[in-house]
């Protein structure tokens, strides 16, 4: 593993470990994500996707290991939340996650990139520019036409794309994506590799993904964890050819 | 939507203008009714009715707050009463003080109940309370320095949903047990009572009750604009937000425990007022104002009238207390606490979105026919897949 302090990493992690009640969720973690790189994450269930993400953003604390953020310089552990969303991650969950009862509008607009202090959105005006920013998003992802409707009517895969925009409106560094296409149709599959490829010409990604067609779609270097550890890394090619992946995934 | 809009258009929408226009009514129709129209007509409102309605706007008052708090961010109180009862008796204690050597005891300094205790001095806390704008100052601040306080453990500590609904009970329950105490200085069981003057006119007089009845219409009415402002905000979508996905607003990067500590404590304070205009105009506070039953049937008012809709919270504090004074006076007495209990089951198993909510959604159902009709077609088309 490379020193933290001299990592060119936008993401270390050095030696993760995170037990609840006994159950290590994660075990040793190691892994680094370089700048402007997408990554995807594969595993079982139980591998530790959903925790190492929780650990990323400040819902875990690890019980041990060093998580680092741009080059070294940032450590995670330190920062709750709301600190490190602003720092510059940002994360779609694996339900996709919106407030239904806004429009579509106004979710985008609570995700843009502007001071989030309660003084500044009591007094917040709506400017041109936003409002620019916001019509670039929507054609991004493709709901310009549902502009005005309320997020909790839009489809499954809608709300899914509208999270996604909301994650870009953020500006972040880094985006951690978590099952984006969980409920997809293979169209939308398709058309959700295609978005994440486009994000990733100028933000850093890591996928963590079950559907194997849509990371061999994504075409990256493949993460593969098992019981809170790396299993194999390399291109997907390799990686589902590896005899211990072949056995976690299909059984012993 | 946030955007495109005049501000003003989204603070006063229709319903916001027919409640601001309904209320400026009532506030000029009871007093004219009470003293220009003479005793013996049918349409002359007496002075009873004059302070009856007054409590009624209080209530209302209360159950804005409570609105504001559980209708947009999802914080149930059950403990909203501590901080109406907290306004209350910090008039309270300016009224006492104001009583002077008409007491029983003719203490010029201490109360009755003080001299009844055989108290040589007043004791700190009730220094200043003789100054009016000191006791109005306290009526905002005492609440909202309670509410900061415990909102700033309680929401730091995320405590949410059931639990924080059970703490803030624990609250005005903790608060009425020591209110109830005569070694803590506000009375004991009997409470503040027998006032005489506030600011110099008579708590009785006819003239004294229409002022008061119509400085809480007016109160109402600016908390209710402070509130819409709120709501209307992109604060108030950030609020919404939190009610509907607290952990999404989180990692969008809101700080979410300011948010609700800065609504739950401007909440508090709008109880406070609202308790401090109660007073004057019932002529008692005890500790019964801490008990959690009182603080379980403003949120009921708030469920009938319909939560999140401001207007709604308003309409049910009036329903609820009307049909309370209509059903206590009669035979039906007894059975009060019944149809109480069974309301707030029927509002929530037949009408969860309460009278207004009810009523706006129906509205909204309505026109989006209309628009379907209009376009021909399902206004949803799924995003194209051309590429």
């Amino acid at each position: 593993m490379v020193d933290r302090q001299t990592t060119s990493a936008l993401l270390y992690l050095d030696g993760i470990s995170v037990s609840f009640d006994g159950f290590r969720a994660l075990n040793e973690l190691s892994f680094i994500v370089e700048p402007g790189e997408m990554r995807a994450i594969i595993g079982p269930n139980g591998a530790g996707k959903t925790t190492m993400m929780d650990v990323i953003t400040g819902k875990t604390r690890p019980d041990s290991g060093d998580v680092y953020f741009q080059e070294g310089t940032v450590d995670l552990s330190k920062l709750d939340e709301t600190e490190i969303a602003e720092l510059g991650i940002g994360r779609k969950f694996q339900k996709p996650t919106v407030f239904e009862m806004h429009t579509v509008e106004d979710n985008l607009q609570l995700a843009l990139k502007n001071d989030r202090g309660v003084r500044a959105t009591l007094l917040w005006r709506s400017s041109a520019d936003q409002e620019r920013r916001i019509d670039a998003l929507l054609d991004r992802v493709r709901l310009k036409p549902l502009r005005s409707r309320v997020a909790g009517s839009l489809s499954h895969g809608q709300k899914q794309w509208l999270e996604i925009a909301m994650l870009l409106a953020q500006d972040p560094k880094l985006l951690l994506v978590d099952e984006p296409v969980a409920g997809m149709t293979d169209v939308e599959t398709m058309q959700t590799a295609e978005l994440l490829k486009e994000i990733n010409r100028h933000h850093t990604v890591v996928v963590v993904e079950h559907d194997m067609a849509f990371v061999r779609e994504l075409g990256v270097k493949v993460t593969c964890l098992h019981e809170g550890s790396v299993l194999a890394e390399g291109s997907i090619d390799d990686v589902s050819t590896d005899e211990r992946v072949v056995e976690v995934y299909l059984g012993r | 939507m946030l955007t495109s809009r005049h501000p003003l258009i989204h603070l006063l929408d229709r319903g916001a203008v027919l409640f601001l226009v309904l209320l400026g009514a009532f506030a000029i129709a009871i007093p004219v009714l009470n003293l220009l129209v003479p005793a013996e007509s049918g349409f002359h409102v007496s002075t009873y009715l004059v302070s009856l309605f007054g409590k009624y706007v209080c209530y209302g008052l209360l159950a804005l707050s409570i609105d504001l708090i559980w209708g947009y961010v999802g914080i149930l109180s059950l403990g909203h009463g501590a901080f109406f009862a907290l306004g209350g008796y910090a008039m309270g204690m300016y009224l006492m003080r104001q009583i002077g050597t008409r007491g029983v005891y003719a203490d010029p300094i201490l109360p009755d109940f003080m001299v009844f205790l055989n108290w040589k001095e007043l004791p700190f806390f009730w220094y200043f309370f003789d100054h009016f704008a000191y006791a109005a100052l306290m009526v905002l601040l005492v609440p909202g320095l309670l509410a900061f306080v415990f909102g700033w453990f309680a929401f730091r500590s995320r405590v949410t949903g059931v639990y924080l609904s059970i703490i803030t009970q624990a609250l005005t329950y903790a608060l009425l047990l020591a209110f109830f105490r005569n070694d803590f200085g506000f009375g004991g069981n009997n409470g503040l009572t027998d006032f005489k003057d506030i600011l110099g006119f008579n708590v009785q007089s006819e003239a004294t009750r229409n002022s008061l009845f119509f400085i809480s219409c007016l109160m109402l009415a600016i908390c209710f604009l402070i509130c819409r402002a709120i709501v209307t905000s992109k604060f108030g979508k950030v609020l919404v937000a939190i009610r509907d996905a607290e952990s999404r607003t989180r990692f969008l990067g809101y700080r979410v425990e300011a948010y609700k500590l800065f609504v739950f404590t401007l909440s508090a304070c709008m109880a406070g007022i609202a308790g401090a205009l109660y007073v004057p105009q019932v002529g008692i506070i005890n500790p019964g104002e801490f008990a959690p039953a009182n603080s379980i049937e403003a949120v009921i008012w708030v469920a009938v009238g319909g939560r999140g809709t401001l207007t709604g919270a308003v309409l049910g504090a009036f329903v609820v207390n009307y049909a309370k004074t209509y059903f206590t006076s009669g035979f039906l007495a007894e059975y009060w606490l019944f149809m109480l209990g069974a309301l707030f089951i029927g509002t929530t198993l037949f009408m969860p979105r309460g009278i207004i909510g009810t009523y706006n959604h129906w509205r909204a159902n309505r026109a989006e026919r209309k628009d379907a009709e209009r376009d021909g077609a399902p206004p949803l088309a799924s995003p194209s897949a051309a590429e």
